[in-house]
């Protein structure tokens, strides 16, 4: 029988867990429980620690003290530490971004052999977008430009921000002109959080959000050019078929697991573990087995097929397989703990960026000038881990999915101009209009150890794909939905409601899979909401209203990093309603509260809706879908016009 | 009967208020700290974490056993259960501060003019008090005074060594 548990609703899981448990290895779970009951100054942002007289702490119930020492009020404090997590955000995905600038730089340059330009197409477009000239010119020198575009983005300059003011709508950047929330630069606005919450300066609620929202548009165009990059660099995703969960690792091979963020070092690993492949055969293995956790797997199940192992939470549970042979892992999301677990498992647990180190862990720092040359001292350091594994009993739970994903804008495009080549959008806004899809729901984020692990994604998207929501997912959410089959064509059938089933064969169909689409379109890693932002961006400029008039929205529904609080923001500065699935650290506020999920929809069109009830949840973004609906004169199921 | 005492180790007192906050949410009627404050309920919390120089201290009710507050109230209305608890029973109390007068802790609240304290209305599935529960450093202890006398004496060996 299929194993449950209840920390994860994912079978494999939860027979890691009770591994994990029998074999006395601390989890993040049992940390958990150890950890409870949490402050509940923290819980509702009123711990203020942004000076030497502090801490401080205000009484929830509003009771005394009433004030900080310095006189900040409870919704000063709680706005105040709002805006760095949308600052830590922002600097977390733009460093991934100017990390894959610097890369293209050095392509460019004819610096970083292992890297090449795989797409020119994409080179050229981003740069007609940035207004650089592209006729004439070779693809060096093009790059060269858009490279260092990309790096001029992060300082104050005569433009603002190209990655923000190119990629919505003309209306929303006009918008974001006229209300001050047109960032100057991503690193000018991160430090501008950093200046304005600093003791003794911004005292205005309302005025701390608006630069937290100012630094999310930010943070949009820091993922935004994370993606151009990626794709720029290692090509742009297309329909690719693979499978998900740890079912995915081999007892006989050498099984790597590439885990963090940037595709920068995963790209190469992928590449030189098909050359040694003879290497890891010499040394008794099957072959070498690439497998992906958290984003940095994300972008290469999306550009490659490599499979997906399991995601966020559940990261030291693909060392307790103790299948593993050596994580790779480069930054953002990696639990220091794994040092611990690996060495219990005797898995290499390596470390690659001089930002992100771990005791315990061996370092082999990366640089894009020696990566192939890294990356094989990575991969000789699996193959020999292996040699000491081989022919030990290993724990691989029999679980895995199949899983067709590589949704980029540019594949979703393509698939829908084989109903119409030459208006592509037009057969989605049809079926849109026609409401055989009733709104577009993009989920993204992480899971958190408070819910129990895919609980609420998988609830939420049931109901939503019943009711003709077409389904975009990314990050760690697009893991929590892919290993439960929602990327699985074959379950279209039981999944979704009537007219979508009807959209998603018509387009599988006409692109010659003789079958339909999944039921859930994966678009790729935490920085790649930028391509659900590009395809709302398409259709409202195409329709030629904005984005917080389409019925799109977005849900975090097992929210963990300060990054999913930065993406929160700037979907909501893009007009989306978006529902945050875990308690956001603001209760304290009752001003913030109301800004965060009111009074904003008056500024941007968008707001936050936080609800820990999955079931409730799913009803909310239903009735913020068909609000929308109703307001472009759409039909509404149930209702008809409101 | 088996009576368990919030006890303190004072030295382990950081002062970070958890036990207050845990205190006044047991005593909403949500029980829960996000549902109190979207229900917009007012909570008392009836310990209280001091500070004094560097000293930080929680004063809870000692429940005493020959309780001097019980002793003192014209009506009665502050009275010693069975289980041993002093408790308030609020329609007498008449609000004339004998029992905060009396009390050597300072653990008597002032609530709609009348006294509250700590009513031991908190404790959760294994009949822990709240305060103890949310203690992040171990400074409150829920154990009987032979056990923590115990664990006292068992410090004093140690230290000997």
């Amino acid at each position: 029988m299929t194993k449950q548990c209840k920390v994860s609703l994912d079978p494999a899981v939860c027979e890691m867990v009770e591994k994990a448990r029998s074999a006395k290895v601390e989890t993040v779970w049992d940390r958990y429980q150890a950890m409870l009951p949490q402050c509940g100054f923290g819980e509702t942002g009123l711990c203020c620690r942004h000076c030497l007289q502090g801490p401080c702490r205000i009484d929830p119930f509003g009771g005394e003290p009433k004030l900080g020492i310095c006189g900040a009020t409870a919704d000063v404090i709680v706005a105040r530490g709002l805006d760095r997590a949308i600052a830590a955000g922002a600097a977390s995905h733009s460093g991934h971004a100017r990390h894959l600038a610097h890369t293209l730089k050095l392509a460019a340059k004819g610096k970083a052999r292992d890297y090449t330009i795989k797409d020119k197409a994409k080179l050229r477009s981003v740069a007609a977008r940035l207004g650089i000239p592209t006729e004439g010119r070779n693809i060096a020198e093009i790059a060269l430009d858009v490279a260092e575009a990309a790096l001029a983005d992060f300082h104050e300059k005569d433009t603002p921000v190209m990655w923000a003011a190119t990629t919505v709508t003309k209306k929303r950047a006009r918008l974001f002109e006229e209300k001050g929330l047109l960032p100057k630069g991503i690193d000018y606005e991160v430090s501008d959080i950093m200046h304005r919450t600093h003791y003794g300066v911004d005292a205005d609620p309302v005025n701390l959000l608006l630069g937290g929202l100012r630094c999310g548009v930010a943070d949009l165009a820091g993922c935004y050019m994370g993606t151009d990059m990626a794709d720029i660099l290692f090509g742009t995703p297309q329909p690719v078929v693979t499978e998900a969960n740890m079912g995915v690792l081999k007892a006989d091979a050498v099984n790597v697991a590439v885990h963090g963020h940037n595709p920068v070092l995963s790209e190469v690993i992928v590449a030189v573990a098909k050359e040694m492949e003879a290497e890891a055969k010499a040394a008794g293995a099957s072959g070498i087995n690439v497998v992906g956790i958290c984003c940095t797997g994300n972008e290469v199940l999306m550009r490659h097929g490599i499979p997906a192992c399991t995601h966020s939470v559940s990261q030291e549970m693909a060392l307790v397989t103790g299948a593993l042979d050596a994580m790779v892992v480069d930054y953002q999301c990696i639990m220091p703990s794994l040092a611990t677990v690996a060495e219990c498992m005797g898995t290499k647990l390596i470390t690659t960026m001089e930002i992100a180190k771990i005791p315990g862990a061996i370092h082999i720092e990366f640089s894009e000038e020696k990566a192939g040359e890294k990356a094989r001292e990575i991969l000789r350091l699996a193959i020999e881990t292996f040699t000491r594994r081989r022919g030990k009993p290993v724990d691989i739970p029999p679980y895995k999915t199949k899983v067709v994903a590589g949704f980029s804008v540019e594949a979703i495009v393509k698939a829908l101009s084989k109903l119409n080549a030459e208006d592509p959008l037009k057969p989605l806004i049809d079926q849109i209009a026609a409401g055989n899809i009733r709104g577009v729901c993009l989920f993204a984020g992480c899971n958190n150890v408070k819910v129990p692990q895919d609980q609420n994604f998988t609830a939420i998207a049931r109901r939503l794909l019943k009711e003709n929501v077409l389904v975009l997912a990314t990050g760690c959410g697009a893991g929590a939905l892919m290993r439960h089959g929602f990327m699985d064509p074959a379950n279209v059938g039981e999944l979704c409601g009537e007219g979508l089933k009807a959209v998603l064969t018509a387009i599988g169909e006409a692109n010659g899979l003789g079958g339909p689409l999944p039921p859930v379109l994966h678009v790729g890693s935490c920085v790649d909401n930028s391509r659900a932002v590009a395809l709302a961006v398409a259709v409202a400029d195409r329709l030629g209203v904005d984005t917080d008039q389409l019925p799109v929205v977005a849900s975090a529904a097992e929210a963990v990093a300060e990054k999913a609080v930065s993406i929160g923001t700037y979907a909501v500065a893009l007009g989306l309603p978006t529902h945050v699935g875990v308690m956001l650290p603001v209760l304290g506020g009752p001003l913030v509260t109301k800004v965060l999920t009111d009074k904003v929809k008056e500024l941007t069109g968008g707001y936050f809706i936080v609800d820990l009830d999955p079931e409730s949840a799913a009803e909310k973004l239903l009735a913020a879908i068909d609000e929308r609906r109703a307001a472009l004169g759409l039909s509404v199921p149930g209702g008809g016009r409101r | 009967m088996i009576r368990r005492e919030i006890f303190v180790r004072y030295d382990r007192c950081v002062g970070c208020h958890s036990c207050e906050l845990a205190c006044a949410i047991s005593h909403t009627a949500a029980r829960d700290l996000f549902g109190a404050i979207l229900g917009g309920e007012k909570a008392q919390k009836l310990l209280w974490v001091d500070q004094v120089g560097p000293v930080k201290a929680p004063a809870v009710c000692r429940h005493c056993e020959d309780a001097p507050c019980v002793a003192v109230c014209p009506t009665g209305a502050m009275h010693r259960r069975e289980d041993g608890l002093n408790l308030v029973n609020l329609p007498q109390c008449i609000g004339c501060w004998m029992c905060a007068l009396a009390c050597p802790f300072g653990a008597v609240s002032r609530g709609d003019g009348k006294a509250i304290k700590c009513d031991r209305e908190c404790l959760d599935e294994e009949g822990v008090p709240a305060c103890v529960r949310a203690c992040p450093t171990g400074a409150l202890v829920f154990k009987t005074v032979e056990e923590f006398e115990a664990d006292r004496r068992r410090e004093v060996v140690t230290s000997l060594k």
